[in-house]
């Protein structure tokens, strides 16, 4: 093996947003000639990491030391002049130019004449065969494939002489030879002493190309192992975690019996959208908590989306209460009393800059049209109503959404639906990002609502939670439905992950 | 409303009306007979009168740009619409047997403003429906509207003559221009139907976050396209406002440039171009300062030529003062020193949009 000393040394990282703490205590280190593996669940903070890394945030606290010497980042030239360079999934390379030009760009060969391109182009060639590329420099860019752009993008790595090599998700558009092709040219940039960090959902590929392992949850250090440290059942579980239960009395919810002789509130049948999640079957009944459990990547945000109407389906059917509907839009689902709370708040739930009284009453009013405004009276109450019984803090109905913690956010959201009277509550990762407490706040009220008859769809990449919650529990993975479970007495989290890392069609 | 909110609402609408009142100083400085009113016949004279009478077809325009940009849209077709109304009425009223009866003008003007409500509903159909880009969709009209006026008036000038229709721009309701008072109207009009209805609050929150908006019911499309159609509504009142001006329909000068002139007066007012949250006061103020602008250019007998010069200069220092990093470095003077690092700020912003 080659020499392992250290590229990058991040100890102690700390990155804050508005309201919640992004990055806790985080330490990374990258060595030479080794692919160093980032693993985390959506929201983990692996993507605010690699920022702080590339220079795209600064960091709050804690230490980036390169090469021996701690080096502050203010924007990402700073990072590349430390030899950083970060591939993204939407690749940086002109098109209209040349591999030869792209793979050179700022180092062309110069002559007398200026830029000399017959020799640019036959070094391109040169860099280019050392990775084991044989493409020729002078073809268009664009008229390759992505899997061929990226290679030339990783390429440029080894021009510039860049020490640490970032991939952020290289693999997510290509096929299996093409990952091949990936994993080789990445094979001999590490023969070469270049650090590099992978990231990436498709564990397989971690197991195959990396040769250590760090992994986050919740913006806190989980461990850095050696790739042979943990099978992936284990890996599995470091990632999702499993917060011992502090909410017995929930725990409860989940054995609760559901009356399930009648006609379901929803029913699903070989619902599926090519790409995004292959045909499935499922069923709510009043006052069930159907989980909706599968790792990042497995399908479960893209089945909500469908069901909602915010996806279009372009295969099977969907009955509310045994009536055949059709949701091309959002607004049919909620005239049939559907509910979605996206599991992306900032950009797809809070309006920001609207008043938490506004942002409640909101739904309400979409449902009436805007020609008959919800009655002052009526407002007042609503929100009234709303923030007494979710418990939102601050308690004024005139501050901003955006000036309020994510846990209050989420309430608010929550109130927003909960004005409309839904009968059914898809919630798509209604805890993630929010303190403990505020999490439990927000357990306690599906649970609540669910007793009230209310049929609530539970999605959440934490499986302890769903177990807790949810009376069924069908489970995704690779944007398929592989199974379903009754929640009991007997059952627990190792069932899912069994089922989950049980090797299938991988 | 808590008295909280009153001060913020204050605070958003404090630059333009000290930025009107500064020029109304400057004004009163250098002619003391600025503010003078006099009564004549029943009717109000001077400076100021001017220039409320004078602002209504921008006023006009201006309010359905405020509403069109809060949906982070624009619409630069406005003062080629006008020039379609004002060919559409007065080629009608040219072609009567009967130019005088007011039935004709009444007709005359109904058929103009619907053209153009048609002409916004068409602007509505390619940004809401089609999804083209708001500047592009509405820079279609802009090239092609006033080639249809001139259509419509066969490549001349049409002039008439027409008690009715003067009466519009030149006549007086209890001693008030009622060119004036369709401003006026139009004013209590657009801000009832925005603020006594849900549109005004559904139309913050497309501007603001279109997505989330989407997936709380709001019926977006609907919305945006029906302000387009206002948009050019208004646009068509203006356009019959200017043509009883001048008693022609000149399709090349009618509205030439007003749509950048609206896009000034509403940004001046303080509703930002990224759309969201909008203010019809601050926009309505916004629109007198341009016309004070311009009266106070004629008076200090600055030649014509150079008038640009100066709206330049005021688009300047309202563009920089509303560029973040400016905001901030103010702030950071308002600012304790022992508060946290300034370059938080800037830093926590990008985070929050990423």
């Amino acid at each position: 093996m080659v020499d392992n000393s250290v590229v990058v040394e991040m100890r102690n990282i700390s990155i804050e947003f508005p309201g919640v703490k992004a990055l806790d205590g985080v330490d990374l280190t990258l060595r030479a000639g080794e692919i160093h593996s980032l693993l985390g669940e959506n929201g983990a903070g692996k993507s605010t990491l690699i920022k702080a890394l590339t220079g795209v945030y600064a960091i709050d606290g804690g230490t980036i030391n390169v090469a021996g010497a701690t080096r502050t980042f203010h924007g990402t030239a700073d990072a590349q002049d430390a030899g950083v360079a970060p591939v993204y999934q939407e690749i940086n390379l002109l098109p209209n130019l040349s591999v030869g030009e792209n793979v050179m760009l700022g180092h062309e060969v110069r002559g007398k004449f200026g830029i000399n391109w017959k020799a640019t182009h036959e070094k391109a060639r040169t860099y280019l065969k050392e990775l084991g590329l044989d493409v020729d420099p002078r073809s268009l860019l664009a008229s390759h494939s992505i899997a061929v752009q990226q290679l030339v993008a990783i390429s440029r790595a080894v021009v510039i002489d860049c020490r640490l090599l970032v991939l952020d998700e290289p693999t997510s558009s290509l096929d299996r030879s093409e990952v091949d092709q990936l994993f080789a040219v990445m094979r001999r940039l590490r023969g070469r002493n270049v650090a590099i960090l992978f990231v990436s959902h498709f564990l397989d590929q971690v197991y195959e190309i990396s040769d250590t392992m760090t992994i986050l949850r919740n913006g806190k250090l989980e461990g850095e192992y050696p790739i042979n440290a943990l099978n992936k059942k284990q890996l599995i579980e470091k990632m999702l975690g499993r917060e011992l239960a502090e909410l017995d009395s929930i725990s409860r919810a989940a054995t609760r019996k559901i009356d399930r002789t009648g006609e379901p509130i929803l029913k699903v049948l070989a619902l599926g959208r090519k790409g995004a999640i292959e045909p499935v079957d499922l069923d709510v009944f009043d006052g069930e908590v159907l989980g909706l459990a599968g790792l990042l990547g497995s399908g479960r945000t893209e089945l909500a989306r469908i069901i909602y109407g915010a996806d279009h389906a372009d295969h099977g059917a969907i009955q509310v209460r045994g009536e055949h509907v059709r949701f091309a839009k959002p607004r049919q689902a909620i005239d049939h009393r559907i509910a979605f709370s996206s599991e992306d708040r900032r950009a797809e739930g809070a309006i920001a800059d609207l008043t938490v009284a506004e942002n409640i009453v909101l739904g309400v009013q979409a449902k009436r049209g805007w020609i008959r405004r919800v009655g002052s009276a009526q407002q007042d109450q609503l929100i009234a109503q709303y923030m007494e019984s979710l418990g939102i803090r601050p308690n004024n109905p005139n501050a901003l959404l955006s000036t309020l913690s994510g846990g209050n956010q989420q309430k608010v959201l929550l109130a927003r639906w909960l004005a409309t009277a839904p009968q059914l509550l898809i919630l798509d990762e209604p805890t993630r990002g929010i303190d403990v407490g505020a999490k439990a706040e927000i357990q306690r009220l599906v649970v609540d609502l669910a007793e009230s008859g209310i049929g609530v769809i539970f999605i959440s990449s934490e499986l302890d939670e769903v177990m807790r919650l949810a009376q069924r529990i069908v489970v995704l993975r690779d944007h398929r439905k592989i199974g379903e479970l009754k929640n009991s007495a007997k059952t627990g989290v190792d069932d899912i992950v069994a089922m989950i890392a049980k090797e299938g069609a991988a | 409303m808590t008295s909280w909110l009153k001060n913020l609402m204050k605070k958003r609408i404090m630059w333009p009306v000290g930025a009107l009142v500064v020029l109304i100083l400057v004004n009163v400085l250098y002619r003391p007979s600025f503010l003078k009113i006099t009564v004549l016949d029943g009717r109000f004279y001077g400076s100021l009168m001017d220039i409320l009478r004078n602002s209504a077809p921008l006023m006009l325009v201006s309010l359905g740009m405020c509403l069109v940009i809060a949906t982070r849209g624009i619409d630069l077709s406005v003062g080629s619409q006008m020039a379609i109304s004002g060919a559409v009425a007065l080629t009608i009223i040219s072609h009567s047997p009967t130019p005088n009866s007011l039935a004709t003008v009444l007709g005359a003007i109904g058929v103009g403003v619907l053209i153009t409500l048609l002409f916004g509903i068409w602007n509505g159909f390619l940004v809401a429906l089609l999804g083209i880009q708001p500047i592009i969709a509405t820079l279609v009209l802009w090239l092609a509207g006033r080639g249809i006026a001139l259509l419509i008036t066969g490549g001349f000038i049409t002039t008439i003559n027409s008690a009715p229709y003067k009466t519009i721009a030149q006549g007086n309701v209890l001693g008030f221009p009622v060119e004036f008072l369709i401003g006026l109207a139009a004013i209590i009009v657009v801000v009832l139907l925005v603020r006594r209805t849900a549109l005004g609050v559904l139309t913050e929150a497309i501007g603001i976050n279109p997505a989330a908006s989407r997936l709380a019911g709001v019926r977006s499309r609907g919305i945006i396209w029906s302000l387009y159609g206002l948009s050019g509504l208004l646009a068509g009142v203006a356009g019959i406002l200017y043509s009883s001006n001048i008693m022609a329909a000149d399709s090349n000068a009618a509205g030439n440039g007003i749509e950048l002139d609206a896009i000034l007066a509403v940004v001046l007012g303080g509703t930002s171009l990224a759309g969201g949250k909008f203010t019809l006061g601050g926009t309505v103020v916004g629109v007198f300062i341009i016309q004070t602008l311009a009266s106070t250019v004629t008076f200090l007998g600055v030649p014509s030529a150079n008038v640009s010069v100066f709206k330049a200069a005021v688009v300047i220092v309202v563009v920089v003062s509303q560029a973040p990093m400016v905001r901030n470095w103010f702030g950071r003077q308002f600012r304790s020193s022992k508060t946290a690092s300034p370059t938080a700020t800037p830093v926590a912003m990008e985070r929050t949009a990423a």
